[in-house]
């Protein structure tokens, strides 16, 4: 009796075989010149190979919903370390100093 | 929580109902050194936190006394500069991570978690052991960097001082910070899986005590605020070990990413020192009022509120640090929302008491001395939120005095009175009560006059971290002192009658205090080593008293 | 990964016809729960390596977003190619160590000592090329610490790439690099961007390092599991420490995943053209 049934071993391969076209692919898109699309595409990449790894190396995909939901918490709070950590450096706008006063009041 | 089946006289379901001598218990079953110190029963590891935790309290507590008296007068003239900012950077350290952090839920939490929730450990008890052991490695580190040398950073470690500036013992401590940090990770994840897979037949979420909802919400922060505290510890050793100016401006580095990711865990674990309290005061209210809490469900989802909203307003405390004041305005908004959970939990507590039978048990002197000091913490924080007021209130006394209304009055106050409820439970004995109602009037007026001069020290402008100040604040600052030295015997005097009671305390039935939940009707006093004889079904919801009728702290045996 | 209690090996029987009792611990009702406890505890510590890589994520997102141009220039240094070779090593070592876990679903004992040992063997190979990136990278002075010098590591790297290097080459397992000449240290002194590139190169090695020692613990991990596997300890009742260290490696591959193209691949089309 095993707790749960394991999958077709075709599967295994097929995945490897997807992440490493994925990998090419990252790499080739990388060396072109893309612009502001170069960090969305790879990143985009790396989200996809990461989500064959989350639901099917590490069963994911059959596992329970407290599973999904504990993925689902703990990048939810790095999502929040990251954007709001923005919302400091974003609105700094320190390079601009305020305009000098042109009378000097020093004695 | 009683089955319905169990209409009785609160005596306990199982045999005999009293916590006998001869009968088998948790604590007398085996005794040798390694049955305590390899052991993987949750209630032993419980007692094992409660010892190192106390001792922890009383150093935290020694240290105060080095700060209190040197406030004694204007002039710094008690210990150097140096040693008084050793002195506060101690007493935060052990404070905030050896006693407040781990104090109700490694104590109270190991405890009781299993046994409210109708199992026999939680689901890894090596792991329990190992986070005990874990802890010990932590404080051994920390006590090593004070004994020789201490560290003068502020518990907050803020960069560049802790990273370039400072010749003391920065490393060290981090070090065992680190470590310690495990234990409380371990603690966490055991807690959730214990709540989430080994809950009793019945026993659904709605049927939980609120104190395990408390403690549910808790272990979820530990668990995701930890690490990053863990990392940030990581990045001032490596940056005191190789100058590569992650922190340092010189080199490029920013000083407030340090502050960013260091009050990203900070922050939360405030929560993890309050959350257990308010759960803690839950189950005294109700017992005490001899009704079901009022607002169940509003309690438990303000509980897991707090927990979420936790993570988004840590900012708050860099108001003055050079935070764009965007992000300030951001932050100040959130941080008004993280206070409305809270206070659903004081109007509900209010609610719960109006028309029960209420009694003034001790535990229940703490319980309304909670109340009291939380609500004025609570609101306090709401002036240090509020941007515009922070920008003349940050580091100065007012914020000292929040947060210790707050974690003092509220979560010491809190587990004091957790201590007292549970005592009977753990050891079979029961405390005397007139000592521990004086020890509750002593902390309560003692905390008060400590503390609240405090707030007007500070709103006139006393900055903190300072060992000397202008004349005109001394007189505050005796009352301060004075109000220190009523506190410290409040403090000190449960030690003497809770232990004592431990071993020779009148012997108290499975239930003295005629509560609802399962860890007082179908356990005996002391507990068995397994708990329970056999699961206990749960088929009503908790806090139903009209079956349960108070039975007095001791039995006619 | 708990460790539940011991019990006497099954030697590969077929365990219901021995019961329940030799794969349940005392405090479980039932294997199924066993099993579901195991497998949310591993996830909840998987949480909190989210986590703890998380607070360098944030850094390196930080610093990136201030310094991008010297930071596309500090990645252009390191290897894209040697990389993505390095990656694909690390997702066979996932694979194998999937089929590790499959075999203990299976409960096939022997079976999950070999893929463990593939996945050792896959893993150190990833080490082996780290470290001889790392090799290079000493020669580059690029290392963040006081030897740190970005005027030479963009010399010599343009050299490299041109293969106008006039360097020899730097033989043997030893970390050797040629003292940096004193004009390159004023150089440096001078130039604000080189602070921004150490930090670029701190973060990456930070990470990698942070990366690589979560691997070597896992050799370790995966090497006690060989054992008790190999003694019989696990069935198809019982296998979840095999699938918690499985969990484990899948998610160093999961970080690794996100660092190539964060670290390597960032400043990769300043190259391409050459």
């Amino acid at each position: 009796m095993s707790l749960h049934p394991p999958a077709p071993a075709w599967t295994y391969w097929a995945n490897f075989l997807t992440l490493c076209v994925l990998t090419v692919v990252t790499w080739f898109t990388a060396c072109q010149d893309l612009g502001v699309m170069s960090t969305p595409i790879a990143l985009g990449i790396a989200v996809i190979k990461a989500g064959l790894v989350v639901l099917f190396f590490m069963h994911v995909w059959e596992s329970t919903p407290l599973t999904k939901l504990v993925i689902f918490a703990s990048l939810f709070i790095l999502t929040v370390l990251l954007t709001f950590l923005f919302t400091d450096y974003m609105t700094r706008n320190y390079d601009v100093l305020p305009p000098v006063p042109a009378v000097s009041s020093r004695v | 929580m009683s089955t319905m089946l169990d209409v009785k006289t609160g005596s306990g379901a199982v045999g005999a109902s009293v916590g006998h001598d001869s009968k088998v218990n948790y604590l007398n079953h085996v005794n040798t050194a390694a049955s305590w110190f390899l052991t993987l029963d949750h209630k032993r590891i419980a007692l094992l936190y409660l010892v190192v935790t106390s001792f922890m309290f009383v150093l935290g507590g020694a240290y105060a006394g080095v700060i209190r008296a040197e406030l004694i007068t204007p002039k710094g003239d008690f210990v150097s500069s140096d040693f008084y900012n050793k002195s506060f950077t101690a007493h935060g350290v052990i404070m905030v991570f050896f006693v407040l952090i781990p104090a109700i839920p490694s104590v109270i939490g190991n405890f009781c978690l299993p046994l409210m929730l109708g199992a026999k450990d939680v689901a890894f008890p090596r792991i329990n052991l190992i986070s005990w052991y874990v802890y010990m490695a932590g404080a051994s580190f920390t006590l090593f960097a004070l004994i020789s040398g201490g560290v003068d950073s502020g518990w907050t470690f803020y960069t560049p001082l802790s990273t370039t500036y400072l010749n003391s013992n920065v490393m060290a401590t981090a070090t065992g910070l680190f470590i310690l940090g495990f234990a409380s990770i371990l603690t966490g994840l055991n807690f959730i899986v214990t709540i989430h897979r080994m809950r009793s037949p019945g026993l659904t979420w709605f049927r939980l005590p609120l104190f395990v909802w408390a403690i549910y919400a808790t272990s979820v922060i530990q668990l995701l605020g930890t690490p990053v505290i863990a990392i940030t510890l990581a990045l001032v050793g490596v940056e005191r070990a190789l100058g590569v100016g992650i922190f340092d401006p010189r080199l490029g580095g920013d000083p407030i990413l340090y502050q960013h990711l260091f009050w990203f865990y900070s922050h939360p674990a405030v929560y993890i020192m309050i959350l257990p309290a308010l759960g803690v005061t839950n189950e005294l209210i109700s017992t005490f009022s001899r009704k079901p809490v009022f607002g169940y469900t509003m309690i438990a989802g303000s509980s897991i509120a707090i927990a979420v909203f936790s993570f988004i307003v840590w900012a708050h405390h860099m108001f003055t640090s050079g935070l764009s004041p965007y992000a300030a305005m951001f932050f100040s908004l959130l941080t008004f929302s993280v206070a409305i959970p809270s206070g659903i939990k004081v109007f509900s507590w209010l609610a719960t008491l109006f028309q029960g039978s209420i009694s003034f048990d001790s535990p229940m002197l703490f319980a309304y001395s909670f109340i009291g000091l939380f609500t004025i913490g609570g609101m306090t924080g709401l002036f240090l939120s509020t941007l515009g007021t922070d920008i003349h209130m940050h580091d100065t006394y007012f914020v000292v005095a929040h947060f210790h209304y707050v974690m003092v009055g509220g979560t010491i106050v809190g587990y004091l009175g957790a201590l007292h409820f549970w005592w009977p439970k753990m050891f079979g004995r029961m405390y005397a009560e007139f000592p521990a109602k004086i020890s509750a009037i002593l902390v309560f007026v003692g905390f008060n006059l400590t503390f609240f001069p405090q707030f007007l020290l500070g709103y006139m402008g006393m900055p903190r971290r300072y060992h000397e100040y202008p004349a005109e604040f001394q007189v505050l600052n005796l009352f301060s002192t004075a109000g220190a030295l009523v506190l410290g015997v409040g403090y000190i005097m449960p030690i003497f009658y809770l232990t004592w009671a431990a071993f020779f305390g009148k012997k108290a039935s499975s239930n003295p205090w005629g509560a609802t939940t399962l860890d007082w009707t179908h356990t005996e006093s002391p507990p068995s080593p397994h708990n329970f004889e056999s699961t206990p079904v749960v088929t009503a919801d908790p806090y139903d008293y009209r079956v349960i009728q108070k039975e007095g702290a001791l039995v006619a045996h | 990964m708990s460790l539940t209690e011991k019990h006497a090996p099954t030697k590969g029987h077929d365990d219901a016809s021995h019961g329940h009792d030799h794969d349940l611990a005392h405090h479980f009702d039932n294997v199924e729960q066993q099993h579901d406890a195991g497998n949310l505890g591993m996830w909840m510590f998987l949480t909190t390596e989210v986590l703890f890589f998380g607070g360098l994520f944030a850094a390196y997102t930080i610093y990136r977003y201030k310094f991008e141009k010297v930071f596309e220039q500090a990645s252009n240094i390191l290897d894209p190619l040697l990389g993505g070779v390095n990656t694909i090593v690390l997702i066979f070592s996932s694979v194998t160590m999937a089929f590790a876990v499959r075999s203990a679903q299976q409960g096939k004992s022997k079976a999950i000592v070999a893929w463990l040992a593939a996945t050792i063997v896959f893993g150190s190979m990833f080490l082996g090329i780290k470290y001889f990136e790392w090799k290079h990278d000493a020669t580059l002075h690029v290392f963040p610490t006081s030897d740190f010098n970005w005027t030479w590591a963009r010399e010599k790297h343009a050299e490299h790439e041109h293969h106008e290097s006039h360097e020899p080459e730097m033989r043997g397992l030893v970390f050797n690099s040629p003292k940096v000449p004193q004009s390159y240290i004023d150089k440096d002194s001078k130039n604000p961007e080189a602070k921004q590139a150490r930090l670029f190169f701190f973060l990456y090695f930070m990470m990698t390092s942070l990366h690589a020692a979560h691997m070597v613990i896992g050799f370790g991990i995966m090497a006690v599991i060989m054992i008790y596997a190999w003694n019989g300890f696990y069935s198809a009742n019982y296998y979840v420490p095999v699938e918690s260290v499985g969990l484990y490696w899948h998610f160093v591959d999961l970080v690794w995943i996100f660092l190539y193209p964060l670290l390597y691949l960032l400043g990769a089309h300043l190259s391409a053209g050459h």
